[in-house]
């Protein structure tokens, strides 16, 4: 085994080397299990959890229907809630009664049906007075929506027969914009993708790079021609790929089994996934370059980019309903950026005043993350 | 050495490198390191751990910058161009970072790119590494699954693939048994032998130190010899001899006696005698035990008495090697304390324990030894009641314990392979802790704690996390909690996997002291010599006992080539081997 004047450095030698590393990190990534079910199982799992477990929509409210006046009119306003999928009503008698169920928390909602109901709607001036438990302001106030949703309904059967009615003193303006039908499916679906690239872009990596720490695995691997560039390619690569693949699986599952619309164009959603995906990589590196525990690794991770990606990126909740403090600080958490292009996308189209401000802040992201691994990558130990 | 053509391999100049500890104290690990390794000669580092062994090698390979000095390795100086060195040498670490989740061909395959060995020089090395490593039959197993000794093979062979101009080993043969040990240290001496490699090896087992062309004895950071084993051995030159025990007394306390003598700076069991090195060669002195004068055999020096003797004068800190139990344990001493009949135990279809049968008496030091893989740690496992037998019938302190195993729980202490106490927790919080989980309170406990402190030296250390204690403190801590409820069978599993020799012989020297006082001890250990100690040893192996007796029964099953006369090592290996070559014939 005498080498001693062979050349160190071949042509070619760092392709090989990179390919190599791949080669060996897609090995260990299809072996273990665990990566297998947070890149391909979880999206899934997720889609199906979030598609139908969770949802935002406010159904089947339980309603007291206070039939006061006992006129066809009075019946036809009444099956208009009778009818909707969104109540469940319960004809009572008496106000008293009523209000009996709906402090005994029995029903959300009374709607009265007054006794000059049928008069009224000939003078054009009718009242129905919806009363809503107020605790959930949010169910609430849906629940109010509904409730002018379903006299619209029954003015409209009337109207349809030929009989034209003033809309009566409810107004009727509970259309929401690129949602009329108020699915929270649909933006949650689309927000599903940002949870996806976050778990296997961040945490995944974070934790196969602190795996080799741990392990030792990095201390007989630095003493070989390898660079460190080399090193954090070949842990990118097959993390990107298998984040391509999330995507894929989540976008394809939001189109067929919800139905949701995606407006933009694909190209646009693949490219500033891309950009999302890098940026989440570029944290995973950084944490784990940083901790070279697995279990510290997790935790950071989990407090850096998870949690962030579920509250504050406006997926679950509306940043403009919070405190001004807290809409600053979802400014730093690359996630907001990506709902919010996510949303865009699959709910409005390709709106560019809104596509490049944030595709532009999350390259600018990207490339400062990926630069700070890769300055922070060194082959030395302790 | 240092010509243009011919670097030499290593050149250390004044090496320095601190350390600051999360506590914010500041450790030196090399404190003014020179070295220098000659091309084709195989060097030892040797020492204790913390010695400093491991940052050396780690500096050598650019994985680590030097606080101050000069490092030139085959002519490049390492600060200048880290890469440059990292390119043409080969390193193990320790813990050889294979993959375990890749098979064997493909961890060699992944360094034989990351090398840049094209596909037609791997046609020829592979079969060569194959038949040096015998893995052949293993190619597509996983890392993983291969066994202690294997996988260090497996690691010498990735870091063989691109013919590297210097190795380093760390501590390749840690918690590998003799029979691998022995194949791995053939595999080394025949590069630098035959292929002309030049080696840099570290290690704490002093026998691979006397086989190497040159050494390095290293304590507590600084060097404080260089030069051929000869030299080292040449310092103890007529100070050592073998002393005969008399008929009755156990070689072992008689050696302990010897050992708390003064002007004895070691002593250790070996073949039924006890070799006592005297600190002068000049001292004429009879050395006086119970007041009889102990005859004395003047014998050649080895390296471990070199070696002892340069510790003493750096490391004189007077090593405690006895304790006195509050209570002696009374009872006979035929009684049997442990007893085993006919133990099975089955994973799947595969067969862990064979059809296993002995008895421990009580006060007895008794050995498990085998290779990796032997059946020991499971055998240990049951005993202790931590995994049900699947036949068979044990007895631990006449508790059954297919039937009654907290009763028997209760009456025995564990001390676990690793350092298995909680680590943020201080020495006396873990005490404290301990002494609870075994239903002791009140004044008994203070008392026990007080005991425990006050026997294993551990007052100073009180307020300190046990996560930091100096490697032989965990195990006196460990020792000192399991011996608590003041148990009357003590387990030790590897417990000296790792240590240095001072601290084995003190370790030791506590085990005697125990066992004269009617605690029953089983042990198992990778170290051969070690088995010398014990009063009775068996040898497992494949799940079967291959043989069983006092040592030197065990040891006359071997019959050695030359005149010497055999070691427990020896033997180990001769009863392994024949026992494999048997069973495959079969």
């Amino acid at each position: 085994m005498n080498a001693d004047d062979r050349p160190t450095v071949r042509p070619g030698g760092a392709l090989r080397r990179i390919a190599a590393l791949i080669r060996k990190e897609t090995y260990q990534l299809l072996r273990d299990p665990s990566s297998v079910a947070i890149g391909i199982v979880m999206p899934l799992l997720l889609l199906v959890l979030f598609g139908y477990g969770l949802n935002l929509d406010v159904k089947n409210v339980p309603v007291a229907l206070v039939m006061e006046d006992t006129s066809s009119d009075a019946r036809g306003a009444a099956s208009g809630f009778e009818l909707s999928e969104y109540f469940d009503t319960v004809t009572v008698k008496t106000m008293a009664e009523a209000e009996r169920l709906l402090l005994a928390k029995t029903v959300n909602a009374i709607v009265r049906i007054p006794s000059d109901f049928a008069r009224r709607v000939e003078l054009g001036s009718a009242e129905i007075q919806v009363i809503v438990h107020g605790t959930d302001a949010n169910t609430a106030r849906i629940s109010l929506g509904y409730a002018q949703g379903a006299v619209g309904t029954w003015l409209a059967r009337e109207a349809a027969r030929g009989r034209l009615l003033a809309p009566a003193s409810i107004s009727i303006e509970n259309r929401l914009w690129f949602n009329e039908a108020n699915e929270s499916t649909y933006f949650l679906v689309p927000g599903l993708i940002v949870l996806v690239m976050t778990l296997i872009g961040a945490l995944l990596t974070a934790l196969v790079v602190a795996r080799e720490w741990e392990r030792g695995t990095f201390e007989a691997l630095f003493v070989t021609p390898v660079r460190s560039v080399e090193v954090l390619l070949g842990k990118t690569v097959p993390y990107f790929v298998l984040g391509m693949i999330g995507l894929a699986l989540s976008v394809i599952g939001s189109l067929l089994l919800f139905g949701v619309p995606l407006r933009g164009s694909v190209l646009v959603l693949t490219g500033v996934s891309i950009l999302y995906l890098l940026v989440a990589l570029g944290i995973g590196l950084v944490i784990s370059s940083a901790m070279k525990s697995q279990f510290l690794a997790s935790q950071i991770c989990m407090v850096v980019t998870f949690l962030p990606a579920m509250m504050l990126s406006g997926f679950m909740f509306d940043l403009r309903s919070m405190p001004w403090v807290i809409q600053l600080v979802t400014y730093v958490f690359p996630a907001r950026y990506f709902v919010s292009l996510l949303q865009t996308l699959f709910l409005a189209g390709n709106v560019w005043s809104v596509i490049l401000p944030n595709a532009a802040v999350l390259a600018a992201m990207a490339t400062l993350l990926m630069g700070l691994a890769v300055r922070l990558t060194r082959k030395r130990i302790g | 050495m240092t010509d243009a053509s011919h670097p030499a391999p290593v050149v250390g100049r004044g090496l320095r490198k601190t350390f600051r500890r999360e506590t914010g104290e500041t450790v030196t690990a090399l404190d003014g390191v020179s070295l220098a390794v000659e091309r084709g000669s195989l060097t030892a580092l040797v020492g204790p751990d913390g010695a400093g062994k491991t940052t050396l090698l780690r500096l050598i390979c650019a994985l680590m910058k030097p606080d101050d000095g000069d490092l030139e390795v085959m002519g490049i100086r390492v600060a200048a161009a880290p890469q440059a060195v990292q390119d043409i040498l080969g390193y193990m670490p320790q813990k050889f970072g294979l993959y375990e989740d890749l098979s064997v061909q493909e961890n060699l395959d992944l360094y034989a790119d990351l090398h840049g060995v094209s596909l037609e020089q791997r046609q020829a090395v592979y079969p060569r590494l194959m038949e040096m490593t015998q893995l052949g039959h293993f190619r597509d197993r996983l890392a993983g699954k291969l066994s202690g000794g294997m996988k260090q093979k497996l690691g010498l062979a990735c870091t063989l693939i691109r013919s590297p101009q210097l190795l380093l080993l760390d501590e390749p043969t840690v918690g590998v048994d003799p029979l691998s040990r022995r194949e791995l240290w053939d595999i080394v001496l025949k590069l630098v032998r035959e292929e002309g490699l030049t080696v840099l090896v570290s290690t704490s087992y002093l026998d691979e130190a006397e086989r190497c062309d040159h050494v390095a004895v290293m304590h507590a950071g600084r060097v404080l010899a260089q030069g051929a084993p000869e030299e080292v051995t040449a310092r103890a030159a007529g100070c050592t001899f073998l002393a005969d025990a008399p008929d009755g007394i156990p070689a072992r306390s008689l050696q302990a006696r010897l050992f708390a003598l003064p002007g004895v700076i070691d002593a250790v069991p070996e073949a039924g005698r006890v070799r006592v090195v005297r600190a002068s060669a000049e001292d004429r002195a009879p050395l006086t035990v119970d007041g009889v004068d102990v005859p004395l055999e003047a014998v050649p020096a080895r390296f471990e008495d070199g070696f002892m003797l340069l510790f003493h004068a750096v490391a004189n800190e007077g090593v405690r090697n006895t304790m006195t139990l509050q209570g002696r344990r009374d009872g006979s001493s035929e009684a049997v304390a442990v007893e085993v009949h006919d133990l099975v135990r089955t994973f799947g279809d595969f067969t862990a324990v064979d059809h296993v049968s002995f008895q421990v008496r009580r006060g007895e030091i008794y050995g498990l030894l085998g290779p990796n893989g032997a059946g020991k740690s499971t055998t240990f496992r049951m005993l202790c009641g931590l995994l049900p037998a699947s036949g068979g019938t044990l007895k631990v302190a006449g508790a059954d314990l297919r039937t009654s195993r907290a009763a028997a729980r209760e009456r025995l202490g564990y001390v676990a392979q690793k350092f298995s106490l909680y680590g943020q927790l201080s020495v006396d919080e873990n005490l404290d802790f301990f002494a609870s989980a075994y239903g002791l309170r009140g004044a008994r406990k203070r008392e026990r704690i007080a005991w425990a402190k006050q026997q294993f030296e551990l007052d100073r250390f009180s307020a300190l996390p046990s996560g930091q204690l100096p490697g032989g403190f965990k195990q006196r801590l460990a020792m000192a909690t399991a011996l608590l409820h003041e148990p009357e069978i003590l387990f030790l599993d590897e417990a000296t996997s790792g240590a240095d020799p001072l601290a084995r012989r003190e370790f030791w020297g506590r085990i005697t002291s125990l066992s004269e006082q009617g605690v029953t001890v089983i042990v198992t250990t990778h170290f051969m010599e070690e088995a010398e100690y014990c009063d009775r040893i068996i040898i497992l192996d494949a799940g079967r006992n291959l043989a069983e007796g006092t040592p030197s029964e065990v040891r006359s099953h071997a019959k050695s080539a030359d005149d010497r006369a055999p070691t427990m090592e020896d033997a180990f290996i001769a009863i392994v081997e024949n026992a494999r070559r048997t069973r495959s014939a079969a």
